[in-house]
């Protein structure tokens, strides 16, 4: 009678990875605006540190050198003045590597919170926090110079073009509902692959976000240039927020460090110094 | 029957009738009517008080198995935001139409690269095959490509030949990405499948070919009509578990761009940070896969059959 024993067996074994609850989300935030900001108070998932997401490769403009800890790039910078308004010295603060498909996994975060050029959304604040949005982004178009959509004057010049965008961004959906071309776009796993695709000729044109435009153009594929950029959204602006766990007990504190660096026109010095003006680039309707 | 299988007694005992099925009922000719005997009657009633049993076991065990694991599941404290984030339904209806368009396109994929990979395995299968030392360069190139394309994972294939071909920019590659994605599993597939089929080979006893020869067939038509008829047929169970992977692989074909089902799901998923569109694409090849599957364990069990195990 091995059968009952080994279900029994099976039985025990299920129990033993019986449930324990030991996800420090709850529900309600506990900490209340009046909550001090202060180090000591903070809920991190590393005591002492603040730990930071962020995917690899991270790309220019907005990290440097793939090396998010070294302040240099538009998020690292941005991810340090948060850490700074929050207390914290740049020894105190650890980069950990996110995916972006496992930054709003729902469970236990490995981050206090992730920088990632992550869009705010309504669908995807149902499954994460956003702090208050950073930076205000627009969308832009890349061609190779002198081909045959280089010289679009408008976005309805676009509906034959073949374009590239890289799976997960918001230019995607840009493309699909304001482009609308005929061709469905060829969608790539990382930055770099979309950019291959344009060098091969493969896609006629890339839509990526404006700073990595003029990236690219600069950087990244001689003779290429920015067609022009457009919004995404019909009325309201599109920002990146910084991800936090759904119901993180930072996100007040996160959001007044946020409108902090704001306030102070620290925000717009930073991005003057990573992203340059984005003058030079015609508006597309 | 396995062990029970003498003949029951005949009531009529004539001769012509020794050789009795194991049912009773009318036989033909209509002489006599058979009946069991009794032992063989206490016997089908063992037996079916036996299968009752083991039936009703398997039953209850398989009833408490399920009742635990679905009570641990959804009385975890993270389940209500599991069932949120994997299995919503509005999401679900969201993604099936989207998830659905690029599936047509993997399974497009799967039947373009499906019969190219037996031809190029069997191809290489039978150079591999070729004893005459003239032909030595055929053999070692063979050789080297089922080794390289067996020991290149599938993606880095489908990487190299997607970015790298067009690269070249030479008149006549073609720049489809899904032609770039079939030319890619193809020679990944292919070298499994040549492994298959020469192993199928290999395993027809060599008195076979020593049979043929002596009939004065030649190598080609020896292989042609004794040889390759045989090892298909013995080979044909693990062509299609290769086959059920390359279902699968298919997925593997959006890290090149076209937006097949995995693709479409991950926009879903990124769109709307929640997981549930996955799930869609899981379900999607299960349903292609099971049957596939089901059909091997089916000529599987034909084939033993037909051994007399």
């Amino acid at each position: 009678m091995a059968r009952p024993l080994m279900l029994l067996a099976l039985a025990v074994a299920l129990v033993g990875c019986a449930p324990v609850d030991n996800t420090s989300s709850s529900a309600s935030p506990i900490a209340s605006a009046s909550t001090a900001c202060t180090k000591d108070q903070l809920k991190l998932v590393n005591a002492g540190k603040l730990t930071i997401g962020t995917d690899k490769p991270a790309y220019e403009p907005w990290f440097k050198d793939d090396d998010p800890s070294n302040g240099q790039g538009f998020e690292s910078a941005v991810a340090f003045a948060v850490a700074g308004e929050l207390g914290f010295d740049r020894t105190e603060v650890q980069w950990s590597t996110i995916k972006f498909d496992s930054a709003f996994a729902p469970g236990v975060k490995q981050f206090d919170f992730d920088v990632n050029q992550v869009s705010i959304t309504p669908d995807r604040a149902k499954a994460v926090d956003f702090s208050k949005g950073y930076y205000t982004v627009k969308q832009a178009i890349v061609a190779i110079d002198g081909s045959k959509f280089a010289g679009a004057k408008s976005l309805a010049e676009l509906q034959n073009a073949k374009i590239g965008v890289q799976v997960g961004t918001t230019s995607l959906e840009a493309v699909k509902n304001v482009i609308k071309p005929a061709d469905d776009p060829n969608v790539y796993n990382e930055q770099i692959d979309a950019v291959n695709a344009l060098k091969n000729k493969q896609v006629d044109a890339l839509v990526v976000d404006l700073p990595t435009a003029f990236y690219v153009t600069a950087a990244q594929v001689e003779k290429s240039k920015i067609v022009g950029q457009f919004s995404s959204t019909g009325g309201t602006p599109e920002e990146f927020g910084l991800v936090m766990e759904k119901g993180s007990a930072l996100k007040p504190c996160v959001d007044k460090a946020v409108e902090a660096l704001k306030s102070k026109g620290e925000l717009a010095k930073i991005e003057q110094q990573w992203l340059g003006s984005a003058a030079g680039a015609p508006e597309l309707r | 029957m396995s062990e029970f299988d003498e003949p029951g007694k005949s009531a009529a005992g004539e001769p012509g009738q020794t050789a009795v099925g194991e049912f009773g009922g009318p036989r033909n000719g209509g002489v006599g009517e058979w009946v069991k005997s009794e032992r063989q009657v206490e016997r089908e009633r063992v037996r079916r008080s036996h299968a009752r049993r083991s039936a009703s076991i398997a039953t209850v065990s398989t009833i408490v198995f399920i009742v635990l694991v679905v009570s641990i599941v959804t009385n975890s404290p993270g389940w209500p935001r599991v069932q949120d984030k994997f299995f919503n339904l509005d999401e679900f209806v969201k993604a099936l139409p989207d998830v659905l368009r690029g599936f047509l396109l993997n399974i497009k994929i799967f039947l373009i690269a499906e019969p190219l990979i037996l031809v190029v395995g069997l191809l290489v299968a039978l150079a591999r095959g070729i004893k005459k030392p003239a032909f030595f360069p055929i053999r070692a190139l063979a050789t080297l490509y089922t080794d390289v394309f067996r020991g290149v994972p599938t993606i880095l294939v489908i990487y190299l030949i997607g970015f790298g071909l067009p690269a070249l920019q030479l008149q006549g590659i073609p720049t489809d990405l899904v032609t770039l994605g079939v030319i890619a599993l193809t020679l990944s597939y292919g070298a499994y499948v040549a492994e298959v089929f020469r192993s199928g080979i290999e395993s027809i006893h060599p008195s076979q070919v020593a049979a043929a020869r002596s009939l004065g067939l030649g190598h080609i038509k020896t292989m042609r009509f004794v040889v390759l008829p045989q090892a298909t047929r013995r080979v044909v169970p693990p062509l299609l578990n290769d086959f059920v992977s390359l279902q699968k692989d298919t997925a593997l074909v959006a890290t090149i761009g076209p937006l097949e089902a995995l693709r479409q799901a991950q926009i879903h998923v990124a769109s709307t940070f929640n997981y549930t569109a996955y799930l869609v694409a899981a379900l999607l090849f299960i349903l292609l896969t099971i049957p596939l599957a089901r059909f091997t364990d089916h000529l599987a069990a034909r084939t033993r059959r037909r051994r007399g195990a």
